[in-house]
């Protein structure tokens, strides 16, 4: 393998708004790619790992620092790259054939080779006798193959992969992820790199050289991590173990002290603390795993395959039982606190007042029921309290993370909401004392 | 059933009762009709209409020519359609005039701008050009926004990743409207260019029988045809255009529009097979047919390649990903300042014309209004009285509706203002004559939308919830309150809103007749309307054609978008 710089990110950031509302997507990203690389960008949702590989592949233009191609300032989408979409994004009115033939039509290619090149890539990615198919007649896997025909047909330098396998069963993601691998290792395909995206840390070990990990809030690179374990993989060896605890190391983080933790209300100075978006059944089923087990730390890497969850959603559901103070977590172990052991083992009504006592603590939480109680009749319109976070967060963000709070509020008894007049209230029946208290 | 659910959507969105963008799309359009009063005044004083043969062997050429007015209207609809919608999904700033000015002209009563097209037309044209030029136009503005809004719709609505592969995989203008955007659209603007069509009979119809007075606007046609015949008693020629009339509309509708959607059934979008997906055995004997399969072949295969492949050279990928063009560009500012003075100009001379208008007659426009308001309410209110029941019973029965189905489409199909002479000929002679055929053209004009609205919201009602009020043992007046009107709620009010828009419509042609050479006329803003077209009163047209619009849109926005909405919110199925 040759060494030669294929692809440098100078100081990327992509922000968007303007002014006061202003958002940052991805911040001062610098990341090379050299020929002959496998990477993985790895992170939570939300992290502009997503961002980051449109940017590279030209399809937005970051608003600041370089995107280098082989030393060239990228200008517009990049001619050398082609993408796999998360979707497939296949036209579901072109059958198989057309779909990669529209492909090689529009680089120029004749009619006669066209059909002749069409059907070699689609023979060597395993579709012979599917080419009058339509996607819609087809499984995932299949339409994914000819998501890869379709982007290699262009014969790209840099192949994009955006999450290719996350959209599929957990079979054909695997038959696929070896398929891969053989073309790519085996050198069948003329592409010089592959960068893909993925939540899963699993995949990403088992595929990429090297690891790029980010983190969200805003987005950007926290560590590079190399692979260095020959192909194939094997996932129950020591080395790849160790591998996938070290990144859920990095990815989870350490609990910081609760001040930290928590972060501050809207409006005031410091940065608020957004809502991991679970199902707070999901965490009551998480503690609960956690509880019955004897001992006092878990490797988080094996709760995915214990739990049967995705990296994305174990990493939000350990982050909120970090931040409910139900947990601690540190070098990649997860670890009950004594608050989260009475929880998971307390009767349902128990649990709820549980719930309610950590919940009023979050500051966001906290801020919602001060104004609330400061409201005349101690109810405000949904609109209003949007429009209060939108100063914290963008618009589409705001509108999730007032409707996980008012979950979180539902469920711990603290808030109602009336979808009819659209109005948030406090809960009557479990905060009497309290509404007198302020009369 | 599943294609009516297709058929009528109504685009309401939430928001104020009347923002910037309607207010200006509101002043655009007051300047354009200030235009046509000011041309109309040049207009001649006396119009002689066609000579209209009643000979049967004269309906195949009268047939013709209403067939080609449709078919220009049809075409220019469409040209406008695809630029229009373009122009307002990719252009941020032209998005903010263009779409409430599609907003507000989908909800005006198009048939009240007739008269001054056709004065004004008349007016710097040769006679029997304007009348043309005036029919198409108005057929044309028919037709146009709602294929316009569904264009711009599905274009704002093609997903993220398809528009991406376009750009990665560099597919340029021409290959991204012929690979991505039309296909992507296609289904809608198929269906909505049938809706189209099918609404597009009514106001042909309107336009050949248009006279007023001295003018005599006529165009020969199936209309016209039929006007004559029942000015004249003629029962035998009345039989033979209404045979003729049906029979363009069903040939049309099984050689052009039903092959069309089955072929449209391709384009979906959906990663799912349908159960029952549209037929018509018109397209599927065209494309078994081997004359049809070597004309793809070896005619349009080799010259959309030639042709791909000239624009792929001449025209490549910019290298840009698409995005909403943001940015001014000078003409763009230039003609944008053009049109803001123009439009202020005219507005100046309308409001001198208006404060010209005195205040009694501003009286008679208030009165007219309220009386028109309540035809078009009594006529509502009766058909709702037969086509929630009959809806419902054809909705939720199967075998039913086999039977009445195809009855009721051709039955619909006939356009209200065909028949209008017709019923005119019946009932002119009754007591408050006039008065009962407005209310009853009104009334065939509307049911129809309810009819088949209510026919599509019974039929979605979930089989799983007739079961369970069969189970709580709710009978009569409980089922009807907690199942059937709740499910139906948002196709009633989506079908009363497009109902009461042709009853304002239909009040134009209703409430003054010229008939068997005497000239009737009920209280109503219509009549005002024609009557201030005979008399060649110009401001007062202009201020009943105005008085009208904002009476309709304010209607819409204070009554029928706060249902919809209500629907929307609480009673979406989905």
């Amino acid at each position: 393998m040759n060494d030669e710089v294929l692809l440098r990110l100078e100081n990327i950031t992509q922000e968007y708004g303007t002014g006061a509302r202003r958002f940052i997507a991805v911040e001062n990203v610098n990341l090379t790619l050299d020929e002959g690389e496998y990477v993985a960008l790895l992170g939570p949702s939300g992290c502009g790992k997503s961002t980051l590989l449109r940017i590279i592949a030209g399809l937005q233009p970051p608003s600041r620092g370089r995107v280098l191609y082989r030393g060239q300032p990228l200008r517009g989408v990049n001619p050398h790259a082609s993408i796999v979409f998360q979707t497939f994004a296949l036209f579901p009115w072109l059958n198989v054939l057309e779909n990669v033939e529209l492909a090689l039509q529009v680089k120029g290619v004749e009619p006669g080779e066209r059909l002749d090149r069409a059907v070699d890539l689609l023979d060597r990615v395993g579709l012979d006798g599917f080419e009058t198919a339509y996607p819609r007649e087809l499984s995932g896997g299949m339409r994914q193959k000819v998501g890869f025909a379709r982007a290699m047909a262009v014969e790209p330098e840099l192949l994009c992969l955006d999450e290719p396998f996350s959209a599929l069963d957990v079979l054909s993601a695997e038959a696929l992820r070896g398929e891969l691998l053989e073309l790519w290792s085996e050198g069948k395909i003329p592409t010089k790199a592959i960068l893909m995206v993925s939540h899963n840390i699993e995949e990403a070990v088992f595929m990429a050289d090297r690891i790029v990990v980010m983190d969200k809030e805003p987005g950007r690179i926290v560590a590079e991590l190399e692979v260095g374990l020959p192909h194939p993989r094997q996932r129950k060896s020591p080395e790849f173990q160790k591998m996938m605890d070290q990144v859920y190391a990095t990815l989870a983080g350490e609990t910081r002290p609760e001040s930290e933790e928590m972060g501050v209300a809207p409006g005031e100075v410091g940065v608020t603390r957004r809502l991991p978006e679970v199902s707070l059944d999901d965490l009551t089923g998480l503690l609960e795993h956690l509880a019955e087990s004897d001992l006092p730390q878990h490797d988080i890497y094996l709760l995915e395959d214990e739990l049967g969850v995705d990296t994305d959603r174990l990493l939000r559901l350990t982050e909120t039982a970090e931040l409910l103070g139900f947990a601690v977590i540190g070098n990649g172990d997860m670890e009950l606190t004594p608050l989260g052991q009475t929880f998971a083992e307390a009767s349902i009504l128990a649990r709820k007042e549980i719930f309610a006592a950590r919940a009023r603590r979050l500051p966001m939480m906290r801020w919602l029921l001060k104004m609330l109680h400061a409201a005349g009749d101690q109810r405000l319109k949904w609109d209003v309290v949007e429009s209060a976070l939108n100063l914290e967060f963008p618009p589409e963000v705001a509108q999730s993370q007032l409707e996980n709070l008012i979950n979180w509020g539902r469920y711990g008894e603290l808030l109602a909401y009336d979808v009819q007049t659209e109005e948030i209230s406090i809960d009557k029946e479990t905060a009497p004392a309290y509404a007198g208290a302020v009369r | 059933m599943t294609q009516d659910t297709h058929i009528f959507h109504t685009s309401q969105r939430a928001g104020r009762l009347l923002t910037w963008g309607d207010l200006a799309a509101l002043a655009l359009i007051a300047a354009a009709l200030y235009l046509g009063a000011r041309l109309a005044f040049d207009a001649p004083e006396v119009v002689a209409g066609p000579q209209i043969s009643l000979a049967p062997a004269a309906l195949p050429w009268y047939t013709a020519m209403s067939v080609g007015r449709m078919s220009a209207a049809y075409a220019l609809s469409l040209l406008f359609t695809l630029f229009y919608g373009r122009l307002a999904a990719y252009n941020r700033r032209l998005e903010l005039v263009l779409m409430p000015l599609l907003d507000v002209l989908q909800s005006v009563p198009i048939l009240s701008f007739l008269p001054l097209v056709l004065l004004s037309l008349s007016a710097i044209l040769p006679q029997k050009l304007a009348v043309e030029l005036a029919s198409v136009v108005l057929i044309f503005t028919s037709q146009v926004w709602n294929m316009t809004f569904a264009w711009y719709q599905s274009l704002t609505t093609i997903p993220k990743e398809l528009r991406e592969a376009g750009s990665i995989f560099r597919l340029n203008t021409w290959m991204r409207f012929k690979r991505l955007e039309l296909p992507f659209g296609m289904i809608s603007l198929v269906w909505n260019s049938m809706m189209s069509w099918a609404g597009g009979w009514f106001f042909l119809m309107a336009a050949e029988i248009f006279t007023v007075g001295e003018r005599d606007f006529r165009l020969p046609g199936l209309g016209a045809y039929l006007h004559a015949a029942a000015d004249k008693s003629d029962y035998t020629a009345v039989a033979w255009g209404l045979a003729a009339l049906v029979l363009t509309v069903v040939v049309i509708d099984q050689l052009l529009w039903r092959p069309l959607i089955a072929w449209s059934e391709r384009f979906k979008v959906e990663m799912v097979e349908t159960d029952q997906p549209p037929t018509s055995w018109f397209y599927d004997l065209v494309i078994r047919s081997n004359l049809a399969r070597l004309a793809g072949e070896r005619i349009i295969s080799p010259l959309a390649e030639a042709f791909d492949r000239l624009t792929l050279r001449r025209f490549p990928f910019s290298g840009e990903a698409e995005g909403k063009e943001e940015s001014w560009s000078w003409p763009g500012v230039i003609a944008a300042g053009l049109v803001s003075a123009g439009a202020l100009y005219a507005l100046y001379r309308l409001g001198l014309m208006l404060v010209a208008v005195p205040l009694v007659q501003w009286g008679g426009i208030g009165v007219g209004l309220l009386a028109t308001l309540l035809r078009v309410a009594l006529a509502l209110l009766i058909a709702l009285a037969w086509t929630v029941p009959v809806g419902v019973a054809i909705g939720t029965n199967r075998r039913l509706a086999a039977v009445l189905q195809p009855v009721v489409q051709v039955t619909a199909s006939v356009p209200a203002t065909a028949l209008f002479p017709v019923v005119l000929l019946v009932v002119i002679d009754m007591p408050a004559g006039l008065n009962l055929a407005a209310v009853l053209l009104m009334l065939m004009g509307t049911q129809w939308y309810l009819l088949f609205n209510i026919i599509a919201g019974a039929s979605a009602i979930p089989q799983d919830l007739k079961y369970t009020t069969e189970l709580m043992q709710l009978s009569g007046w409980m089922r009807w309150r907690t199942l059937i009107l709740p499910a139906i709620f948002p196709y009633l009010v989506t079908g009363a809103i497009t109902a009461t828009g042709g009853a304002w419509n239909a009040s134009i042609v209703a409430e003054y007749q010229s008939f068997g050479g005497r000239t009737l006329s009920v209280t109503g803003i219509g009549s005002l309307i024609a009557q201030a077209t005979a008399l060649g009163d110009y401001p007062l047209l202009l201020a009943a054609t105005l008085a009208m619009v904002l009476a309709v849109i304010l209607i819409n926005r204070l009554l029928w978008r706060r249902l919809y909405l209500l629907a929307e919110d609480k009673y979406r199925m989905e």
